[in-house]
């Protein structure tokens, strides 16, 4: 309802103190925005500030479910997914928590670091360029490159690891890669 | 008054049940409130701090069954410090005191020791019933003497407490005579269980049709149990992942299928979505299911999910199942009542999980839908004036804007037409929780059609005293109202004190309440408690009554200003005369102080029309320092030195 031009404030019935006017609104109101903004500037260690849009009791999650849902944004941080690997060369084998890496790359680096070698980025990104093959057995028992598939199927599927020296990988019964294609990798 | 014989009308009481009639029929008569007070068994209490447990148990000497709530609401979001009390103990000591005969006992926001639990345990020998929902203070160890010491416990339901797991085996201390269970809720316990001690409890309790897991419990161990208790209606599970093509998971997918009374599913609080499908074959019986826990799962798996599911009544999900699910939701589950859609991703920016349009889609499929909480990126006032036409049955409507005050993002309008809509057309409306951009407006409507409405949740909103004077005005049955981060001021709270003593209670934070407008309040009020929340000493009682109170809440009480008021809270005094240091000659006279207060508030006229009473008349008790007592902040004749 449009009050501009008839200057009916005088007659509309208040139910505050005489005087009291609405032009307090925006002094009065405090701003979700403003409060936020105070909120991530203050150093008081019981707030948890994670974005700036963040305040204290805001949404209304109840504390017992924000502890306890909202730290496992990926399944795959939770659940345990250990696998065998084995390196040649290597005297014992090792277990790898799958569920613990984000991708092939953090994977690689897991496991150049558990067996103290170098090579392993390099062999997934090309199967090539470095002295390694990491292999992984899957559900149905076949041996396969790592790196063809994307990650969350691979950790689906993976039932054990094996960093192979590429010298042996030939007549080992690997699926090659671009077999789907018709093209082998003896035809290069 | 009484044309039959007491015993006739005793036996007409036992058919009133709700607590609310019992109150009304108590009201009638002396006679009637006799013999209503001698036969209720079923204690409610709303707020533990309104009434002492000796007064109870003098009231219903034939206590069974209580039910007590301790901290405010706004509790659950962190707004209340830690020790602020709602403390169990003293209520089971009065009662093992006066040996009450406590078959059952529902806990909400309490805090509840070890020692509670275990002079509990010990108490009363009939002892059949313990439900503990968002409470904390105790540990295993206390359930562990639940489990030795209640040999008739049918039921320990543990819902979203905060327990401290000392891992001492204790499901092992349920005794081998001890066959009674019907539900055992452990979703919230956190530590290892002793799984074999578990299979076995299950398996000796053949009226077993609740049971809850927690997440040490992992499928194939579930596997085990449900063979134990294929007679289950209501089944949460723990951990649920495994590999899809192993034996332990194979054999799952059979014994669910033996399952066949499985109403009620919930837990996943681990889960692989791959092996969901192994609850497909259950679903077309459930009429509840809880995914709210459930990490993870991506909408076309729930959607999967609840394709089967053509009789749920009662769903509680995550926001992830997206608006295009919830379309799913209203096409297939034409049989809902209550929605529950929480957020997965709470501070995430431009996650547009849920919007107007999933709940437009659930109002126009689901007609029996009557409680709904909702959380969303964004709602339009066209979308809530729709849900209002398609569902006029609401009685619960809760809808949480992550930005809460974001207006209308098409109109750019705040969202007063949309929940004037809902409150007007939902005339059994009974608890409404606010969210969005809203002027006053928002509340004239709440106060003009919101006639049933016993709770009101308001957060950022509002512009001026006038907003909270429509609520307080208009709505006649207001028995809890919230409020924070409104510009709501001492007129407001002061227009109508007496209103507070209809209610159950009134919590207001970062509003524009001064200390002299609690003070005032206070004044001449023995019926009400107004406590303000000090922390960080942010308020310096000696001086300015304009500054701003952070906290405050008030409830009304029949037992004055509780004893128990950590160092924090001020009760504000009934007589405000003003403050000052008072000197104490030792520590102990903080309980000198409250016996004398608290003996004269037992007498029936009413402060307001006595003489001063000799003696003292202080009421804030805080921890007392050796030499000052600086927490007194209203007092009267102080006669006499301490000892």
């Amino acid at each position: 309802m449009e009050k501009q031009g008839l200057e009916l404030e005088i007659t509309e019935l208040r139910l505050g103190l005489p005087g009291g006017g609405d032009n307090k609104i925006n002094e009065k109101k405090r701003v979700f925005s403003d409060i936020s903004a105070d909120e991530a500037n203050a150093t008081n260690d019981d707030r948890k500030i994670h974005t700036k849009s963040q305040v204290v009791g805001w949404p209304p999650v109840c504390s017992y479910r924000k502890k306890n849902s909202f730290n496992e944004k990926d399944r795959l941080e939770t659940s345990k997914m250990y696998v065998k690997v084995s390196m040649d060369g290597a005297p014992f084998l090792r277990k790898i928590d799958l569920g613990m890496h984000k991708g092939y790359s953090d994977l690689a680096m897991a496991l150049e670091k558990l067996f103290g070698c170098f090579g392993i980025s390099e062999a997934l990104k090309d199967a090539d360029s470095s002295e390694f093959s990491p292999i992984y057995e899957d559900k149905d028992g076949d041996w396969m490159l790592a790196g063809d598939v994307p990650w969350e199927m691979f950790i689906e599927s993976c039932k054990r690891l094996r960093i192979m020296k590429r010298s042996e990988a030939k007549g080992f019964g690997l699926q090659p890669r671009g077999a789907l294609k018709g093209i082998s990798k003896n035809d290069k | 008054m009484n044309y039959f014989p007491d015993e006739v009308i005793e036996h007409v009481f036992d058919f009133i049940t709700s607590h609310k009639d019992r109150n009304a029929v108590s009201l009638v008569c002396k006679s009637w409130y006799k013999i209503e007070r001698m036969s209720r068994q079923i204690v409610f209490i709303g707020n533990c701090y309104a009434i002492s447990p000796e007064g109870v148990i003098a009231r219903f000497p034939e206590l069974k069954s209580l039910t007590l709530k301790g901290k405010p609401h706004f509790a659950d979001f962190n707004l209340v410090p830690h020790d602020w009390g709602g403390i169990l103990y003293p209520w089971i000591e009065a009662f093992a005191k006066s040996r009450v005969g406590l078959e059952e006992l529902r806990l909400k926001r309490m805090v509840v020791s070890d020692e509670s639990l275990e002079l509990l345990s010990k108490s009363f020998v009939n002892f059949k019933a313990l439900v503990l929902v968002s409470c904390e203070g105790f540990s295993t160890d206390g359930l562990a003497a639940v489990a030795a010491n209640c040999r008739f416990l049918r039921e320990l339901d543990l819902q979203e407490n905060e327990v401290e797991d000392h891992r001492g085996h204790w499901i092992s201390r349920f005794p081998e005579s001890c066959t009674s269970l019907v539900s055992l809720n452990l979703a919230c316990l956190k530590g290892e269980i002793n799984l074999s001690a578990l299979e076995r409890l299950v398996a000796r309790s053949p009226n077993l049709k609740s049971l809850r897991l927690s997440r040490a419990v992992p499928l194939d161990a579930l596997q085990k149990i449900l063979m134990r208790a294929p007679q289950l209606v209501d089944l949460g599970t723990g951990s649920f992942v495994h590999d899809p093509a192993s034996d332990a998971y194979n054999k799952l997918k059979a014994t669910i299928l033996k399952c066949k009374s499985i109403k009620s599913l919930s837990g996943f609080l681990e889960v692989a979505p791959r092996c969901l499908s192994a609850i497909h074959p259950i679903c077309h019986n459930l009429t509840s299911l809880n995914l709210s826990y459930a990490p993870g799962i991506h909408g076309n798996d729930l959607i999967k999910l609840i394709q089967h599911c053509r009789k749920l009544e009662r769903l509680w999900i995550l926001d992830c199942i997206g608006d295009k699910g919830l379309g799913i939701v209203a096409s297939t589950c034409k049989e809902l009542q209550e929605l529950r859609v929480f957020p997965s991703d709470p501070y995430g920016v431009g996650n547009a999980a849920v919007t107007e349009e999933g709940l437009v889609a659930i109002s126009a499929g689901c007609p029996k839908l009557h409680s709904l909480l909702y959380f969303c990126q964004q709602m339009t006032n066209a979308a809530l004036i729709t849900v209002a036409k398609n569902c006029s049955n609401f009685t619960r409507f809760r809808l949480c804007i992550l930005d809460p005050t974001r207006p209308d993002p098409v109109t750019m309008q705040p969202l007063d037409e949309g929940f004037g809509a809902i409150v007007q057309s939902c005339k059994r409306l009974r608890r409404l929780s606010l969210s969005g951009l809203l002027t006053d407006r928002v509340f004239l409507y709440i106060g003009m059609y919101a006639e049933q409405l016993e709770m009101l949740s308001i957060a950022f909103a509002g512009d001026s005293d006038k907003g909270m004077l429509y609520v307080l005005n208009g709505c006649k049955k207001l028995r809890k109202l919230e409020i924070r981060d409104s510009p709501f001021g001492d007129t407001a709270l002061l227009t109508d004190v007496g209103k507070y003593e209809t209610m159950r209670s009134l919590w207001m934070s970062s509003c524009e309440v001064t200390l002299g407008g609690c003070k005032t309040l206070a004044k001449n009020r023995p019926m009400l408690n107004v406590e303000i929340i000090n922390e960080d000493d942010q308020i310096d009682f000696s001086s300015d009554d304009r500054q701003k109170v952070g906290k405050m809440y008030l409830y009304r009480t029949l037992v004055g200003p509780r004893k128990d008021a950590p160092e924090f809270v001020w009760t504000l005094s009934r007589r405000w005369v003003g403050t000052d240091l008072v000197k104490q000659h030792n520590s102990n006279s903080s309980k000198f102080l409250t016996m004398a207060g608290q003996e004269k508030s037992q007498k029936s006229q009413g402060w307001s029309k006595n003489p001063v009473p000799s003696g003292w008349n202080c009421h804030n008790i805080g921890v007392l320092s050796k030499n000052y007592c600086t927490r007194i902040i209203g007092y009267e004749d102080l006669k006499g030195t301490m000892a």
